[in-house]
C-alpha cells in the first residue's frame, strides 16, 4: 500500500514535468503578476531616490529626469550623512541584541518545556503577553527608570569617532547603548520563547533525561544538546529579531539622546530639516539602510520557513 | 504667570534648610531659581560663592561647553558649526560638544530632555514655549549676560526674551516673517498688481482663477500651515491682544470675534488648491514654482524650496507683499508672524555650573551680529536679529523681510509657539481646522463649542 | 549527586515511556535534577522574568496608575494630580477623538480580518507546492515586511500624493475636476493606508502560514489525493482543521496587528483627519511635546484591556499547546 502510495505520486510527476499543465501555467502567471504589483511600488521609489531633488521639484515625480538618472543622492547619504557611522551604531546595538534574545529566550524555552513544575506555564505567559503589549504603554514608566537606574562608568571602547561604553558615560542607563540593547532584548524575548518553546516542545524529553542521567547539569545540556537541535528555530528567529530591531525607531529616539548614538532608521531623521525635506535623499538613506535585512533574510531563508515551523514532524 | 508653584515649593524648602544651618543669605530670586536645579549641599554653598558678587566677570574663557542643537539640515547644520568653531576661536579655544538632534524628535523630547541630562545650552524659540520652561525652573536665567548685549536689539527682540518673571531667559538670533509669496514674472506676465486690501485681494483671486491659476496655493497634510492664516486672519481682524490672549485660553473660542475670523476665512477658501489635505508644504511651493499658483501665504522658508530646485532664474523671480489690510482698526499694528529663534541655559545640565562662565560667553558670542550673520551665509532663509548685523550682503528679499518686520507693532511667533503644545497639535487645534476647511461655509458654532471644550479639558499647565 | 543516587537506582529500572506512567515520570525527572541543576534552572528563568517584570510589567502598572493622574512629566508627582476617573470620563465623553479612533481600529481590524489575511493565507497555499521559484516568491512577498518605515511611507506618498502621485494619474483623476484626494479625504484616507498597511500585512502572514502548512503530515494530503479530493477540498476538510493552531495563532496576530497599528498612519500626517488611532493618541497625547502623560497613560490602559481579550485568548491556546 505504502510503495503504491509513493509510487502513484512520483509516476503522476514525471507524467506532469512531460506535459506542462495548463493550471500550473495560470498559477505561475498570477503570482508573477502579483509579484510585479507587490515590487512596483518599491521600483517607484527606487526610481525617486536616483533623482535629484531639483529635478522633482521643477517637473515632477512623473516626468524622465532632465539629466538622467544619478546617485547624486546616495553619494550625499554616503558621505554628508556618515551612513557607514550608523551602520555601526546599528550592529552594535542588533547584534548583541539578537544574541542575547536567542539566548535568554532558549534558556526559558528550555527550562519551560523539557521540565514541569508549578509555575511553568505562568512564566510563559507573562514573557508572551509582555511583547503583545503596544510599547507606547511603557515608554514613560520606562524613560524614568532608565533616568534614576545607576549604572558604573567603566570606561569605554574607543574607535575612532565611535565610543561605546562599559557600561554608561553618565553613570545612567539613559541614553546609552546598553539601555536600548537590553529593552530591546526584554521586549523581544516573548515573542522569542514563545517560537522556541512550541519548537522545543517537538524535542523528546528523553534526550534530556539521558543527559540528565549521563551526569551533565542543565546548562551542559542546554548548550550542547537542545540549542544545536534548534538550529532553524534559532537561525528563523534571528532573522526575524534582526528585523525587528534593526527597524525599530521607536526606542532609539526615546531612550537615546544624543544624535550620533542612533541607529541608522532614527538617525535617517537627521536628514530633514526644520521644514524642508529632502524626500529624494531621504529615499536613498532609507533605501541603503533596508539593505541589511534584505541581506540576511536572503542568507538565512533558506532555514527561515523550516525554523518557523510549529510542531513539525521528528526529522 | 506670576511665582510658579514650584519656585514657591523649592523657596520654602530652602527656607527650612536655611535655619537649619544657620546660614545667613541674603537670597533673592534669582538665587533660588539657580540654587534649585543644584542637587547637593556641595553645588549648593559653591554656587553661593560664585553667584552674588558683582566683582567677577560673568564670562569665561578656554574650559569647555555643550550646546544641544536642532539645526540638522545641511544648511543650518553647517551654520550652527561655524558659530561653534568660530567661538572657540574667539573665546580663547573652548572646546564646545555639539549634539545634534532633528528639530521634530527635539521639540517632542524637550520636556523630557530638560529634565534628563542636558547640555549646557541649546537651541529653542521664543515664546509661549519658552516661557512655559522658564517658569518651570528649567532655564537659567540670564539677566547679567543680557544687560550687557541688549543694546543691540530692538525693544520687540526684548521683550521676546522675558519670562513670566521678568527675568531674561534667552537671547534672540534670528527670524523669518509669514508672507504672501508671489513669482513676479507671472504677476507681470497677467498684469496683476498688489492688494491694497481685502476687496482687492479677492477681486485678484477672483481674476487669476479666470486666467487658469490656483490663486492661492494652500497645502495642508501637515496640519500648520492652516495656523499661519487663522494667526493672520485674528491678528489683523481682532488685534494682538486678543490673539495673545485667545490662544493662552483667556478669552474663548466661542467669542463671536472668531466666528468673524472663521467667516472671513471662508470668503478665499474656494481659491485654494484642490486636495489641500493631502499636499505637504513643499508641494504647494512646487505649485508656485512650476507657475501652477498664482500665490502662497507661507513663512520665508519657502524660499529653501525654490532654491532646493537648483534654479536660480526661479529664485530671482521670488517676491512677496505683507497680507493685505482687512478694515479693521487693528490693521495699523501691521502685526504678522515672524518666529524668533533664540538660545537658552538649561539648568540640569550636569557640567553647567562648571561651565556656566563659557556658556555665558557662549550667550554673549550668538547675540553679536557678525556672528548671527555667520549662520545666516549658510542658513540664508533665518534672519539676523541684532542691530549690529551687517546687512549689506543681504538679497533684496531678505532686506525686504528686514523692512516688513520692523514697520510691524506687533510680533507673534506663531500658533503653535505662542499657545500649548497638546492644544496646538495634532490631535488638536491642527485637527480642528481641518475639520473647518473641509466644510468651510458651514455654521462654525458646533466646532468652536469643540474648541472650547477641549481647552477645558486639559490640565492646568 | 550524593543524596540522588539512591533514587536513581529504582528510576533507572522504571524508564520505559508509558503513558500510563506518566505520573512517576514527572516524579521521576524531579529527583533527576541535583540541587547545582535546580539553581541553574531557577537562574535560567529568574533573570529573564525579573528583567521582564521590572521593564515590562512594572511601566505597565505604573502607566495604569499614571492614568489617575493628570501628571504633564514635569517635576515630581504629587498628591494635587491625582483627578482619580477623571481622565476616563473625559476619555468616553468629552474626548472627540475617542471614538473615531476606536472606530478606525475596528476597521482595521475588519480590514485585516476579512481581506488582507485571507489573502496572507491564499499566498501560502498557492506557494506551498513543489515548484520553481517558490522561494522567489516568498522573497519578495517578504519583502514589504523587512522594508524600513521610513522608505514604505515615501513609498505610497509617491503612489497617493493627488497631483504628482502615480495612481492619481493613471486613473487620470488629477485633474481638479475628479481629483481623488487619497491622503487627506478623511472618509477614503484610512482605506488608502490600509492597502500600504497590507502590503507588509501580507508577506508577514503568508510566512506565519506557510510554516505552519509545512508542518501538516504530508501522507494525509497524499491520502486525500488517492482518495480523489481536488485541491480545494483537500485544502478546506484536510489541512485546515489540522492546521488548527496555527489558526488560532493567525487570528490572534492579526487582531494584535489591528490594535498595535501605528507606524504608516503616523509617518502619513501623524494621525489626524481621519487617520486617528488608538496608538497615535497615545503617542500624540504622552510622548510628543504635549506631555499630558496622565490622559495618554489612561488611553494606553484602554488599548491595553482591549489588547488582552486575543491575548488571554492566545495565551489559553499556549497553555492547551504546551501542556
Amino acid at each position: 500500500m505504502s510503495v503504491m502510495a509513493s509510487t502513484a505520486p512520483r509516476t503522476a510527476v514525471r507524467r506532469a514535468s512531460r506535459r506542462i499543465k495548463p493550471a500550473r501555467v495560470i498559477l505561475h502567471g498570477f503570482l508573477i503578476a502579483m509579484v510585479a504589483l507587490w515590487l512596483f511600488p518599491l521600483f517607484w521609489a527606487v526610481f525617486a531616490s536616483l533623482r535629484p531633488y531639483g529635478d522633482t521639484v521643477l517637473h515632477g515625480y512623473l516626468s524622465w529626469p532632465a539629466n538622467g538618472l544619478s546617485f547624486i543622492n546616495y553619494q550625499t547619504v554616503w558621505t554628508q550623512a556618515e551612513i557607514p557611522y550608523y551602520y555601526l551604531n546599528t550592529l552594535v546595538i542588533v547584534i548583541p541584541g539578537v544574541i542575547f534574545t536567542l539566548l535568554l529566550a532558549s534558556m526559558v524555552a528550555f527550562c519551560c518545556t523539557q521540565f514541569s513544575w508549578r509555575f511553568n506555564l505562568i512564566v510563559l505567559m507573562l514573557f508572551t503577553a509582555g511583547n503583545l503589549l503596544p510599547p507606547q504603554v511603557i515608554i514613560v514608566p520606562l524613560y524614568w527608570i532608565y533616568l534614576n537606574t545607576p549604572i558604573a562608568m567603566l570606561g569605554s571602547i574607543d574607535i575612532g569617532n565611535f565610543s561605546f561604553a562599559i557600561f554608561s558615560d553618565n553613570n545612567l542607563l539613559y541614553d546609552q547603548y546598553i539601555g536600548v540593547i537590553l529593552i530591546h532584548v526584554v521586549f523581544q524575548t516573548g515573542f522569542a520563547t514563545f517560537v522556541l518553546a512550541n519548537y522545543m516542545k517537538t524535542i523528546t524529553k528523553e534526550i534530556t533525561e539521558s543527559a540528565l542521567v549521563d551526569g551533565a547539569n542543565v546548562f551542559r545540556i542546554w548548550w550542547s544538546v537542545i540549542l544545536p537541535l534548534c538550529r532553524p528555530a534559532l537561525a528563523a528567529m534571528a532573522t526575524l529579531l534582526f528585523t525587528f530591531m534593526y527597524n525599530d525607531f521607536f526606542w532609539a529616539l526615546v531612550l537615546l539622546s544624543h544624535g550620533n548614538k542612533r541607529p541608522i532608521t532614527s538617525a535617517l531623521n537627521n536628514l530633514q530639516g526644520e521644514f524642508l525635506i529632502n524626500y529624494n535623499l531621504i529615499a536613498a538613506g532609507a533605501l541603503l539602510a533596508c539593505l541589511p535585512p534584505i541581506i540576511v533574510y536572503i542568507l538565512l531563508q533558506r532555514q527561515f520557513v523550516a525554523g518557523l515551523t510549529l510542531g513539525s514532524t521528528k526529522g | 504667570m506670576g511665582d510658579s508653584r514650584d519656585a514657591k515649593r523649592v523657596r520654602n524648602r530652602l527656607a527650612l534648610r536655611d535655619a537649619a544651618l544657620n546660614l545667613d543669605l541674603d537670597l533673592s530670586r534669582r538665587d533660588v531659581l539657580k540654587i534649585a536645579g543644584y542637587g547637593s549641599l556641595a553645588a549648593f554653598i559653591a554656587a553661593c560663592g560664585g553667584g552674588t558678587t558683582t566683582n567677577t566677570s560673568i564670562t569665561a574663557t578656554g574650559g569647555k561647553m555643550s550646546l544641544g542643537s536642532y539645526n540638522t539640515d545641511p544648511g543650518s547644520k553647517a551654520g550652527t558649526q561655524a558659530i561653534v568653531d568660530a567661538f572657540a576661536a574667539a573665546n580663547g579655544g573652548t572646546k564646545v560638544t555639539l549634539n545634534t538632534v532633528d528639530h521634530g524628535t527635539f521639540q517632542n523630547q524637550i520636556s523630557s530632555y530638560l529634565q534628563g541630562t542636558p547640555e549646557d545650552a541649546f537651541t529653542w524659540f521664543s515664546g509661549h514655549r519658552m516661557r512655559f520652561f522658564a517658569s518651570k525652573g528649567l532655564a537659567t536665567p540670564i539677566n547679567d549676560v543680557w544687560d550687557a548685549v541688549k543694546s543691540n536689539y530692538t525693544a520687540g527682540f526684548g521683550a521676546s526674551v522675558k519670562g513670566d518673571d521678568g527675568n531674561v531667559y534667552a537671547i534672540p538670533t534670528d527670524y523669518y516673517p509669514w508672507a504672501i509669496f508671489y513669482r513676479k514674472d507671472v504677476w507681470a506676465a497677467h498684469g496683476y498688481s498688489i492688494p491694497a486690501d481685502w476687496d482687492a485681494f479677492k477681486a485678484l483671486c477672483q481674476k487669476m482663477k479666470g486666467d487658469g491659476l490656483i490663486p492661492i496655493a494652500f497645502a495642508d497634510k501637515d496640519g500648520w500651515p492652516a495656523q499661519g492664516t487663522f494667526d493672520i486672519l485674528n491678528l489683523r481682524l481682532n488685534g494682538y491682544d486678543f490673539h495673545t490672549q485667545l490662544l493662552t485660553g483667556k478669552q474663548k473660542w466661542t467669542d463671536p470675534r472668531v466666528t468673524a475670523v472663521y467667516k472671513k476665512w471662508s470668503e478665499i477658501t474656494q481659491y485654494y488648491s484642490p486636495a489641500f489635505a493631502g499636499l505637504t508644504w513643499e508641494q504647494g511651493a512646487d505649485q508656485l514654482l512650476r507657475k501652477q499658483a498664482g500665490m502662497y501665504l507661507l513663512g520665508l522658508f519657502v524660499s529653501d524650496e525654490f532654491k532646493a530646485s537648483g534654479s536660480a532664474a526661479d529664485l530671482d523671480q521670488l517676491d512677496f507683499f505683507p497680507f493685505p489690510n482687512v478694515g479693521s482698526q487693528y490693521d495699523a499694528e501691521k502685526a504678522l508672524d515672524a518666529p524668533i529663534d533664540v538660545y537658552m541655559l538649561t539648568k540640569k545640565s550636569p557640567t553647567l555650573s562648571a561651565n556656566l562662565g563659557q556658556a555665558k560667553a557662549f550667550m554673549e558670542f550668538v547675540s553679536k551680529g557678525s556672528t548671527q550673520v555667520l549662520y545666516w551665509k549658510s542658513a540664508p532663509g533665518s534672519i539676523p536679529t541684532a542691530n549690529d548685523a551687517d546687512t549689506s550682503q543681504f538679497p533684496a528679499l531678505t532686506k525686504k523681510a528686514v523692512q516688513i518686520v520692523s514697520g510691524a507693532q506687533r510680533i507673534t511667533q506663531y500658533f503653535d509657539r505662542d499657545s500649548r503644545p497638546d492644544f496646538s497639535g495634532p490631535n488638536g487645534m491642527q485637527g480642528f481646522l481641518l475639520k473647518f476647511l473641509s466644510n468651510p461655509s458651514g455654521d462654525t458654532t458646533s466646532l468652536q463649542g469643540q474648541m472650547q471644550a477641549f481647552w477645558d479639558s486639559l490640565p492646568p499647565e | 549527586m550524593a543524596n540522588t543516587t539512591t533514587s536513581l537506582a529504582p528510576a533507572r529500572a522504571k524508564k520505559e515511556p508509558e503513558a500510563g506512567a506518566l505520573v512517576i515520570r514527572r516524579k521521576r525527572r524531579y529527583t533527576l535534577l541535583t540541587r547545582h541543576d535546580r539553581i541553574l534552572i531557577a537562574l535560567m528563568v529568574g533573570v529573564p522574568l525579573t528583567l521582564d517584570l521590572l521593564l515590562i510589567w512594572g511601566p505597565t502598572l505604573a502607566s495604569v496608575g499614571l492614568s489617575f493622574t493628570n501628571w504633564q512629566n514635569i517635576g515630581p508627582i504629587t498628591g494635587k494630580n491625582w483627578v482619580g476617573f477623571k481622565n476616563y470620563q473625559f476619555l468616553f465623553t468629552g474626548y472627540t477623538l475617542f471614538w473615531p479612533a476606536f472606530t478606525h481600529n475596528l476597521i482595521w481590524l475588519a480590514w485585516l480580518t476579512l481581506i488582507a489575511t485571507p489573502l496572507g493565507m491564499f499566498f501560502a497555499v498557492l506557494l506551498d507546492r513543489e515548484m520553481r521559484g517558490t522561494r522567489i516568491y516568498q522573497s519578495v512577498f517578504f519583502l514589504p515586511v523587512v522594508l524600513s518605515l521610513v522608505v514604505v511611507g515615501f513609498i505610497w506618498d509617491l503612489q497617493f500624493a493627488p497631483t504628482d502621485g502615480f495612481i492619481n494619474n493613471v486613473l487620470g483623476t488629477a485633474k481638479s475636476a475628479n481629483l481623488i484626494d487619497w491622503l487627506g479625504n478623511p472618509r477614503i484616507n484610512l482605506f488608502s493606508v490600509l492597502i500600504a498597511a497590507s502590503w507588509r500585512h501580507i508577506g508577514y502572514i503568508m510566512i506565519l502560514y506557510l510554516a505552519g502548512l509545512k508542518s501538516v503530515d504530508p501522507s494525509l494530503r497524499e491520502a486525500a489525493k488517492v482518495d480523489g479530493a481536488t485541491e480545494v477540498r483537500t485544502f478546506f476538510n484536510v489541512v485546515l482543521p489540522v492546521m488548527a493552531p496555527i489558526n488560532v495563532i493567525i487570528v490572534v496576530v492579526t487582531a494584535i496587528e489591528a490594535l498595535r497599528a501605528f507606524d504608516i498612519a503616523f509617518i502619513i500626517n501623524q494621525g489626524k483627519n481621519g487617520l486617528e488611532l488608538l496608538s497615535i493618541l497615545i503617542y500624540n497625547n504622552s510622548i510628543s511635546e504635549a506631555s499630558l502623560v496622565g490622559f495618554g497613560s489612561a488611553i494606553a490602559v484602554i488599548l491595553l484591556l482591549v489588547s488582552l481579550v486575543p491575548i488571554v485568548a492566545f495565551l489559553s491556546r499556549v497553555m492547551r499547546t504546551l501542556a
